[in-house]
């Protein structure tokens, strides 16, 4: 699972949560992967992304230090922000690990990259 | 007719000769207004072309063709039309009265250049094709360049249609055109992303021609996000990021997306570890337009975030003929420990999934989550002889903007429906309706099966058969005596099948076609 889909992912699925975002990464293996760089596709994912989710994403993945606090000025124009961004949004990626509901505690398991956000019969 | 065709305008626009290919008709104007589209050209389309595949269109400039010809699918090629008429004399005539201005830049250059027939509904001897080009009128067409079959920097097309009578040629050639190629479409891309090519196939893959017409329907662009709430193996994405978007894919099916599910192909025991619709992806060089896949229920929307994400939306939902379409259903009455419900060892229990369901949570995910002008674009099983357009459903948000017919057989289809969200959604809008259910009276998987005598037969003698019917009992083992084995090592089956005839219907005609026996059902790839 890449950052970028985590940072659109919610529990609000399950009964009774309202405020399912962001989902905590409890991550037991976690691969860097190259992915080519596009600036264009980069500049147009960051109005969409909540900033502090992904920074809070990253740091959970170990990574505290890799965004800066805010997404910059002219983002567009800023080759070494889109970089960094493109590097956590597509190239960091939780192999195994688990996605926690912020409201109600429950793990949704991601095994082989894989999200499992399925539900019991007695939680939706 | 017989008039110049070009700079007979007063306008510079470009008098353009498409020549479509003679497959999937009814998707062929849907597929080219999308293109159109995409690449902002304005033109006038026809609403209809009947079955005819040559269509003439004013272009501003022949850029535009090219980028026509760089997508389509359902286009053979496109030519810049320099004349035409009802007989090739009209041509000829035609070709007399072109404009020196016009002809001039061709005429001096000195590029070399060949004359081909091309003719359609009839195949012409080449004595004929020759007779053709020494008939034309070489005063006017007085080339300066030498002919070069084979690396020609012009290629001039003399095109024959003798369409229109029904399949039937016609005996004389209904109109002749005079055409410059520009280039062709698409059709090459039907072989190079052929399905018994891929990687990771599930039982309802898409083939490839259908995969890249619906992302062009989507106006699938560079840069762009598309989604798949049903995404199998993901054929569809993969056309999809072959237009340079970014793709995502959810699919309930766990099994499937961990490649743990039974294989699709024939002479296969099981899945390769490595078969995944990022394989599928990679195998085309397109794995950086992977974005990821997750095992996730269709009827439960909120798992995204209140944000238009999607670019375009194409899907293609189990129709329940050969993959059941599932959710997962409340049920307060569970009771799990916790063993059970962390350690992964209860499996949410899965219902059916209603069609009408499934096509209005659809309908009012893409409301919520796609941007507006982009597009969702799916596949609406039909009955033929019931359906009508009220069957399609609509919401507030979206406009329906092509609705193309396949065929399956005599009395079952399935359309191809494209709408496009027109405004932005909010919370007091109504949900997506349906004037008229389609599936209200019986499940498309009904439908059918009650449409073939043949089957119907077959069904009632499956529900006859007794529960553990000895081998050489059944009918179809005793006609293919391999299955008896299969049967005999796994008796289980036996049983289950016979609890549910309908799926050993199912599960005979999917033997019958890893026999290599025609079988309908895969030749479809119906759901």
């Amino acid at each position: 699972m890449k950052l970028i889909t985590h940072n659109m992912l919610t529990s609000n699925i399950i009964k009774g949560v309202k405020n399912g975002f962001p989902l905590k990464i409890i991550a037991s293996k976690v691969e860097e992967k190259e992915v080519d760089f596009n600036p264009e596709f980069t500049a147009r994912m960051i109005p969409k992304i909540d900033w502090q989710a992904l920074r809070q994403a990253a740091a959970d993945l170990g990574k505290p230090n890799s965004l800066p606090e805010a997404v910059a000025d002219q983002y567009e124009e800023n080759v070494d922000f889109l970089k960094q961004t493109h590097h956590v949004l597509m190239e960091l990626e939780v192999i195994e690990g688990e996605l926690v509901c912020p409201e109600s505690g429950r793990k949704f398991p991601v095994s082989n990259g894989i999200p499992n956000m399925l539900l019991k019969e007695d939680e939706v | 007719m017989s008039a110049p065709m070009v700079n007979s305008c007063v306008n510079s626009m470009k008098s353009i000769l498409i020549h479509f290919a003679h497959e999937h008709v009814d998707f062929r104007l849907a597929e080219l207004a999308s293109i159109l589209k995409l690449f902002k050209i304005t033109t006038c389309l026809p609403d209809q072309n009947g079955f005819s595949p040559f269509l003439k269109l004013d272009l501003p400039s022949l850029d535009c063709a090219q980028q026509i010809a760089s997508r389509a699918v359902l286009i053979k090629s496109v030519y810049e039309l320099w004349a035409q008429g009802k007989t090739h004399k009209e041509l000829n005539e035609s070709l007399s009265k072109l404009p020196a201005k016009f002809l001039d830049p061709y005429i001096t250059s000195g590029d070399t250049y060949k004359f081909q027939v091309t003719s359609f509904n009839k195949k012409i001897p080449p004595k004929r094709k020759l007779e053709i080009i020494e008939n034309l009128p070489h005063e006017v067409l007085a080339f300066e360049g030498r002919v070069d079959l084979k690396n020609h920097q012009h290629a001039y097309h003399i095109i024959e249609d003798y369409g229109s009578n029904m399949g039937k040629p016609t005996k004389e050639p209904e109109q002749v055109f005079f055409a410059k190629w520009i280039a062709d479409g698409q059709r090459d891309k039907i072989n190079e992303f052929h399905l018994q090519k891929r990687h990771f196939i599930a039982n309802t893959s898409m083939d490839a021609a259908l995969s890249m017409i619906m992302a062009n329907l989507a106006k699938v662009g560079p840069n762009m996000v598309v989604l798949d709430p049903f995404v199998g193996s993901g054929s569809l994405l993969v056309s999809a990021a072959a237009k340079g978007a970014y793709v995502m894919g959810t699919d309930i099916d766990y099994l499937l997306l961990h490649a743990k599910s039974r294989p699709s192909r024939c002479n296969m025991k099981k899945r390769q570890s490595d078969e995944s619709v990022y394989s599928n992806l990679h195998q085309y060089g397109l794995e950086k337009h992977f974005l990821d896949v997750l095992v996730a229920d269709a009827s439960k929307p909120h798992m995204w975030r209140e944000q238009t994400f999607y670019d375009a939306i194409i899907t293609d939902p189990p129709y329940g003929i050969r993959e059941g379409a599932k959710k997962i259903d409340f049920n307060p009455t569970l009771s799990l420990t916790d063993e059970q419900r962390n350690g992964g060892t209860h499996i949410a229990q899965r219902t059916e999934y209603h069609l009408s369901d499934i096509f209005r949570d659809l309908l009012n995910f893409a409301a919520r989550y796609l941007h507006v002008n982009g597009r969702l674009v799916y596949w609406f099983p039909v009955q033929l002889h019931t359906y009508a357009e009220g069957n399609i459903p609509s919401h507030p948000c979206l406009r329906l903007v092509h609705n193309c017919e396949q065929k399956l057989n005599s009395k079952v289809g399935r359309r191809l429906i494209t709408m496009e969200k027109v405004c932005e959604f909010n919370d007091d809008m109504q949900d997506a309706k349906l004037a008229v259910d389609h599936f209200q009276e019986a499940s498309f998987r009904d439908m059918y099966f009650s449409e073939s005598s043949v089957l119907k037969e077959k069904l009632t003698q499956a529900r006859s058969r007794p529960l553990k019917s000895a081998p050489q009992n059944d009918l179809e083992v005793n006609k293919r005596p391999q299955n008896d084995l299969e049967l005999n090592k796994q008796p289980q089956n036996d049983l289950e099948l016979c609890k549910q005839p309908q799926n050993d219907l199912v599960e005979s005609r999917r033997d019958f076609s890893e026999d290599g026996v025609n079988d309908k059902l895969s030749q479809l790839n119906l759901k």
